[in-house]
C-alpha cells in the first residue's frame, strides 16, 4: 500500500511560526515549572549548607519520606498486579464473550477514566467505612479494615488505574481475532494451554504497556488515596501526600526532592513506553 | 464412513443457516463442499471440526459421536482462509505445536516436523517467522500444522480464497497431488466450481442452508439435479420449456430439425477461440445464449441479423424450467 502520509516541506515560515509556538506552550506549561522543581530539588538545605545531590539525598533520606516512598511503592505494586490479572481477564471476557449486558460492562470499565478521583475516594469510604459502609461491618467483625489501611490505598489506586490496562489490550484481542486460537485448540491444545502459548504472546506488549502506563499512574495517584488515606506522617502518608503535606507546612524544599522522585518515574516510564513501541511496531 | 452428519440444523435467530442436513463423507475422499456465499457450508465444516455448535443432530466421526466433544478432542486439522499462522512462532515452531500439546518425545517432534516441511516444500524456510513469507506458503505452512497431528479427517474452510489466481490454481494442484499422497479424509469449502470440479472426488452442493445435489463431479455436471446446481456449476441459458448450457445448442441456418426454433442473431462477441451469440426468440423475452467455436460459427456464415433455428444437441444436459415464469423473475 502507498504512503498516505502528507508531509509537507520543512522549510517555510508557517513551520517557523508553528515550531516556535510550541516549544513556547512547552516551556511555559511543562518544561519551566519542572525546571524550577529541579532547581529547588538541589538547592542547599540551609542557607551556607552545600547544595546539589547530598542534599537532594539528605531530604530524601528522612525516615518518613523513606515512608512514603516504600508506601506508594507497594500500592502502585500490588495495584498493577491486580489490575494485570483483572485487566486481562476483563478484556477477554469483552472481546472473546457474548453475554447480556456485555456493552454496559464496557462502558463501565471506562468509567475510573472519567470520575474525579475523589469521587472514587469518596465511594470507597461509602462503601467499606466501619461506621456506615455497606460491607465495612462485615468485614470489621471479620478484623479487616478497608479505609484508613494499606488495602484501601490500593483499593482506590487500583480503582482509577484499571482502565489503562484493559485499554490496551482489547484493541489488540480485537484485531488479533479469534482465528489463531480456534486453530490451536483443533490442534488439541485447550483453554489454558491457548491462552499461554497463543493469546498471551500476541498480546504480550499490550499488557507490558498498560503495566507500566498503570504503574505511571498509581505512583502519581492524589485524589482518590488522599480521601481513603488517614494520610499522616508515617501512617498512611504516600508520597503524593506527603509532598501535598510538606508544602503546606512549609517544608517546601523536602517537597520539591519527592516531586523530583516522582518526575524521574514518570520520564523512566516514557522511555520505557517508547522502547516498547519501537519494539511493537519494528 | 469417516464423517456421519445427520440431521444438523443451526439457526442465528432468525436466519436458518444449516436446516436437516444429512450427509456421509466416505474415508480417504477429497470432498468439495460447494455453494454460494452464505449459503451454510463453512458453518457445517466448523460444525464438523466444533468450532461451532449444532442446534439439532448428530456428527460421527470415524464411528464415534462427537457431537458433544470440545475441538481438541476430535482429532481434526482444521486449515483457515486466512492461514491463521502463529504469527510469533517459527515455521518449525508453528508446525510442532500439535505435537507438544501431546508431549512426544522431542526427536520424535523434529523428525515428524522435517517430514512435513519436506512434503509441503518449506524445508529451507523453518527457521524463519510467517511474516517471511508469501500467502501460499503460510497456507502451506497451516497445511502441514493441520497434518503434524495425523488427523483422521482434515478440514479446510476456503483454502485458497485469499490467494491470487495463480497460486491459486498452482496449490489447488498441488493439493491434489498432496492428497493423492497422503490419502487422509479431507473436505474443503469453496464457491468456486472450478476448483471443486478440478479437485474433488465428491462435491456436495449446499443452497440456502440445504443440500442441493451429492455426487461426483462428472454426475452433477452432466446430471444436475434441478436448475440451481445446473446454473451454479456453468452458464446456463433457456431454450423454450429447457434450461441447458450454451455450447449445448445447435444452431442451423436453415430449418431442418424438427422442433427446433427460430430466431434472429443479435449480438456476436468473439472471446478467443469461441463465438458468443445472443439470439433472440419469438415467444421468450430473455434471449438465448449460444457458444461455438470460431471454426464452426465462420462455416455457418453468421452475421448480425442473420436468421438461425436453434435445438438442444443430442445429449445435451437439460432441465425443465420450473416454478416461477422467467419474465415474473425478470421483472421483480
Amino acid at each position: 500500500m502507498a504512503d498516505t502520509r502528507q508531509i509537507r516541506s520543512r522549510r517555510g515560515p508557517v513551520a517557523y511560526v508553528l515550531r516556535t509556538f510550541v516549544i513556547v506552550y512547552l516551556a511555559v506549561l511543562v518544561i519551566w515549572p519542572l525546571y524550577e522543581v529541579g532547581k529547588q530539588t538541589f538547592a542547599p538545605t540551609k542557607s551556607g549548607a552545600e547544595g546539589g545531590f547530598s542534599a537532594f539525598l539528605d531530604r530524601l533520606s528522612d525516615p518518613s519520606v523513606t515512608y512514603a516512598f516504600s508506601l506508594t511503592g507497594t500500592v502502585a505494586f500490588w495495584a498493577v498486579l491486580i489490575n494485570t490479572l483483572f485487566g486481562v481477564g476483563i478484556s477477554l471476557l469483552i472481546v472473546r464473550y457474548q453475554f447480556p449486558g456485555r456493552r454496559v460492562l464496557s462502558v463501565l470499565v471506562d468509567l475510573p477514566m472519567s470520575v474525579s478521583p475523589v469521587v472514587v475516594g469518596l465511594a470507597l469510604v461509602l462503601a467499606y467505612s466501619t461506621g456506615k459502609g455497606w460491607f465495612g461491618e462485615a468485614l470489621e467483625s471479620v478484623g479487616f479494615y478497608v479505609i484508613g489501611t494499606t488495602p484501601g490505598l490500593v483499593m482506590a489506586t487500583a480503582f482509577v488505574s484499571l482502565p489503562l490496562v484493559i485499554r490496551e489490550i482489547v484493541p489488540v484481542l480485537e484485531e488479533i481475532g479469534t482465528d489463531a486460537e480456534m486453530a490451536a485448540s483443533s490442534l488439541g491444545a485447550n483453554g489454558w494451554q491457548t491462552f499461554r502459548r497463543i493469546t498471551l504472546p500476541s498480546i504480550k506488549w499490550a499488557v507490558v504497556y498498560g503495566v507500566v502506563l498503570s504503574m505511571a499512574r498509581s505512583l502519581g495517584e492524589f485524589g482518590a488515596v488522599k480521601i481513603v488515606s488517614p494520610g499522616a506522617e508515617l501512617r498512611g502518608e504516600t508520597a503524593t501526600l506527603l509532598i501535598q503535606n510538606r508544602y503546606n507546612n512549609y517544608e517546601e524544599p523536602t517537597a520539591y526532592a519527592a516531586a523530583f522522585v516522582l518526575v524521574l518515574a514518570s520520564v523512566l516510564a516514557l522511555v520505557v513506553v517508547s522502547l516498547i513501541r519501537k519494539e511493537d511496531h519494528p | 464412513m469417516s464423517i456421519d452428519v445427520r440431521g444438523v440444523g443451526k439457526r442465528y435467530g432468525d436466519f436458518v443457516a444449516l436446516d436437516d442436513i444429512n450427509v456421509s463423507l466416505p474415508t480417504g475422499q477429497l470432498t468439495a463442499l460447494l455453494g454460494p456465499s452464505g449459503g451454510g457450508k463453512s458453518t457445517l465444516l466448523r460444525i464438523i471440526a466444533g468450532l461451532e455448535t449444532a442446534d439439532t443432530g448428530t456428527v460421527d466421526i470415524e464411528g464415534v459421536d462427537a457431537t458433544r466433544l470440545p475441538p481438541q478432542k476430535r482429532n481434526v486439522g482444521f486449515v483457515f482462509q486466512h492461514y491463521a499462522v502463529f504469527k510469533h512462532m517459527t515455521v518449525a515452531k508453528n508446525v510442532a505445536f500439535g505435537l507438544e500439546i501431546r508431549k512426544r518425545p522431542k526427536a520424535e517432534v523434529k523428525a515428524k516436523v522435517a517430514e512435513l516441511l519436506e512434503l509441503v516444500h518449506l524445508s529451507q524456510f523453518a527457521h524463519r517467522l510467517p511474516s517471511q513469507l508469501s500467502g501460499g506458503q503460510r497456507q502451506r505452512l497451516a497445511l502441514a500444522r493441520a497434518l503434524a497431528v495425523e488427523p483422521s479427517v482434515l478440514l479446510l474452510d476456503e483454502p485458497f480464497g485469499a490467494l491470487d489466481a495463480k497460486v491459486r490454481k498452482e496449490l489447488r494442484d498441488w493439493l491434489r497431488r498432496l492428497h493423492d499422497e497422503v490419502h487422509v479424509t479431507t473436505v474443503f469449502v469453496t464457491h468456486d466450481q472450478e476448483e471443486a470440479l478440478e479437485v474433488a472426488d465428491e462435491i456436495v452442493v449446499i443452497n440456502e442452508g440445504r443440500i442441493e445435489q451429492i455426487g461426483s463431479p462428472d454426475e452433477l455436471y452432466d446430471e444436475p439435479a434441478n436448475d440451481f446446481v445446473m446454473g451454479f456449476l456453468g452458464a446456463v441459458t433457456r431454450l423454450g420449456p429447457l434450461a441447458l448450457r450454451p455450447h449445448d445448442i445447435e444452431v442451423a441456418v436453415e430449418p431442418g430439425v424438427v422442433g427446433s426454433t427460430p430466431g434472429v442473431v443479435q449480438r456476436a462477441l468473439r472471446v478467443g477461440f469461441e463465438v458468443r451469440l445472443t439470439v433472440d426468440v419469438e415467444g421468450q423475452e430473455e434471449p438465448v445464449l449460444v457458444v461455438l467455436s470460431r471454426t464452426h460459427a465462420r462455416a455457418l456464415d453468421l452475421e448480425l441479423g442473420s436468421r438461425v433455428w436453434l435445438s438442444p444437441t443430442t445429449g445435451a444436459t437439460t432441465v425443465p424450467v420450473l416454478g416461477v415464469p422467467r419474465e415474473a423473475v425478470v421483472s421483480a
